[in-house]
């Protein structure tokens, strides 16, 4: 395997009503990563995500993902590979039960009922929601919902974690919850949000999205401070950053 | 604006049912199927004059609900909702068919009264019938069991996810019938016009919801089909049960039992 994971090249996109949503973006992500995907609204941070799941193709340049390039063949491998929790875990959450729904991506990669049942445990296990396996997901709160979609993703054991906007909707202490979560996932990750406090604290790496382009790639706490960077993409310092709304200083 | 939402909580209830732990929820998903259809299948082949034929099958889903510890009125209410559907149907039988059938006394009851009575009695039959299975088999359970009893397994897939995301468009409707009202104090219900616009708007917040559901599926590597992961023991009880019931099907299918026990009373008397 390279020591690239993810390599994204010059990658164009645009929907099928000709809204250009990237306009060539180019990184690198290494192991162990965790990198925040930060940018305004309509950026392209979700289409950018969507690529990398292999859920979209892209028009013009590449995306590589382990050894593999992302293209209709290499699907099943790169699924393998990259695990991918979307924003509304209404979509995510489709199965009957709790862990129905965290055993369909380990039963749809072909391993032994034994395993799925191991499997499915470590990942409830994991994000605290074991108690909620036999519960149907309709019935869950924001909160609980959302730990258990991140299950489903932990239970196929990716290489790559691929975030959008996993803290949205959350309260202050399902996302304080949440943050230490992902501190302790050793995966490569990726995370799209608006939350610069989470990417505060969970990612060393920042790269800001704005019109569909990389405005900037670099430490989160350089980028987070720059004022210019963030003005012209239309983001603000995080809370953290800002001064004591009391002193001023 | 609580009748959406009310709608769901009762489609929830029955559910919440099955999740108890009876005799009756805990016999094979399969077997209960399996009964079900064949007990629908019986009621529906009488002919539309064979009202006595049908009654002694009421025995089964007595039986089955005490088996179950349903409680009656969910069922009833269930029924009552759904009686216009056989209403409409059965309504005009006695006034097309008005020849006598049979006289008790004074009172003369033509063969279009008995079809209407025949028609009621086969729709609350084969509905209560459904309504316990949902209600002593989770309904996930339910779509398992078809499947593992031969039914197409991509009907199998599209009625499991109509079931989880009936709540989610549910919830959605009712957001928006909300949402409207909170902007037009004075109508409580939406214009026809603008009950149009809501519904485009819901089947397009569903198509774009469809397509992020089905991106989440195939991100977890989905192919078409649902994986089946429960698997049952068919025990001692099932067979049981299925053998119990089928024959007793049977029997009340091949004999004429009221007349036989008609004829044996008779026959005793004298």
């Amino acid at each position: 395997m390279s020591h690239h994971l993810v390599a994204v090249s010059d990658l164009r996109f645009a929907y099928p009503d000709g809204t250009p949503a990237l306009q060539g973006v180019t990184f690198t992500l290494h192991h162990g990563e965790s990198v925040g995907l930060v940018g305004a609204n309509g950026a392209g941070k979700s289409t950018l995500l969507l690529h990398l799941a292999g859920v979209l193709a892209a028009s013009e340049g590449t995306v590589r993902v382990g050894d593999w390039p992302v293209t209709a063949g290499t699907l099943a491998q790169v699924r393998r590979s990259v695990g991918m929790v979307f924003q509304d875990p209404d979509d995510q959450l489709f199965m009957p039960t709790v862990e129905d729904d965290v055993a369909f991506g380990p039963a749809n990669l072909g391993l032994p009922p034994e395993e799925v049942e191991a499997r499915v445990l470590g990942a409830l296990e994991r994000v605290g929601a074991l108690h909620l396996r036999r519960r149907p997901p309709h019935r869950l709160s924001g909160g609980e919902k959302r730990a258990v979609s991140i299950a489903t993703v932990l239970a196929m054991s990716p290489d790559v974690l691929v975030m959008d906007e996993p803290s949205s909707n959350l309260d202050p202490r399902a996302r304080r919850r949440l943050v230490a979560q992902l501190r302790a996932f050793e995966h490569t990750k990726i995370i799209a949000t608006h939350d610069l406090d989470l990417v505060l604290d969970v990612c060393a790496r920042t790269i800001v999205l704005c019109g569909g382009r990389v405005a900037a790639d670099g430490p989160t706490k350089e980028l987070l401070a720059d004022e210019a960077v963030l003005a012209r993409s239309g983001l603000e310092r995080p809370l953290r950053l800002q001064g004591c709304p009391r002193c001023g200083a | 604006m609580g009748r959406i939402e009310a709608a769901l909580g009762r489609l929830g209830s029955l559910d919440e049912l099955a999740a108890r732990d009876t005799p009756a929820t805990r016999l094979d998903p399969r077997a209960k199927v399996a009964v079900t259809l064949a007990f629908v299948a019986v009621v529906a082949s009488f002919g539309r004059l064979e009202l006595g034929r049908l009654a002694p099958l009421a025995a089964l889903p007595l039986v089955f609900a005490a088996l179950g510890d349903v409680p009656w009125k969910p069922l009833l209410v269930r029924l009552a909702l759904a009686s216009p559907f056989a209403l409409g149907v059965a309504l005009f039988e006695p006034f097309l068919d008005r020849a006598p059938a049979l006289a008790v006394g004074r009172v003369t009851v033509s063969r279009g009264e008995v079809a209407f009575l025949t028609v009621l009695a086969k729709f609350a039959l084969s509905l209560g019938a459904g309504l316990l299975l949902v209600a002593t088999t989770r309904f996930d359970a339910i779509c398992q069991a078809a499947a593992r009893l031969g039914a197409p397994r991509v009907v199998v897939a599209q009625l499991s996810l109509t079931y989880r995301y009936l709540f989610v468009l549910g919830d959605e409707a009712a957001r928006m019938v909300r949402a409207h009202g909170l902007r037009a104090p004075d109508r409580p219900r939406p214009a026809l016009r603008t009950a149009g616009t809501l519904l485009g708007q819901l089947l397009l917040r569903a198509t774009a919801r469809a397509e992020r559901i089905h991106a989440a599926m195939r991100a977890r590597g989905f192919d078409g089909r649902l994986p089946v992961r429960e698997s049952w023991g068919f025990r001692r009880a099932d067979a049981v049960f299925v053998s119990a019931a089928l024959a007793f099907l049977l029997a009340s299918r091949a004999l004429d039992l009221p007349g036989l026990l008609g004829a044996t009373l008779a026959g005793a008397l004298r």
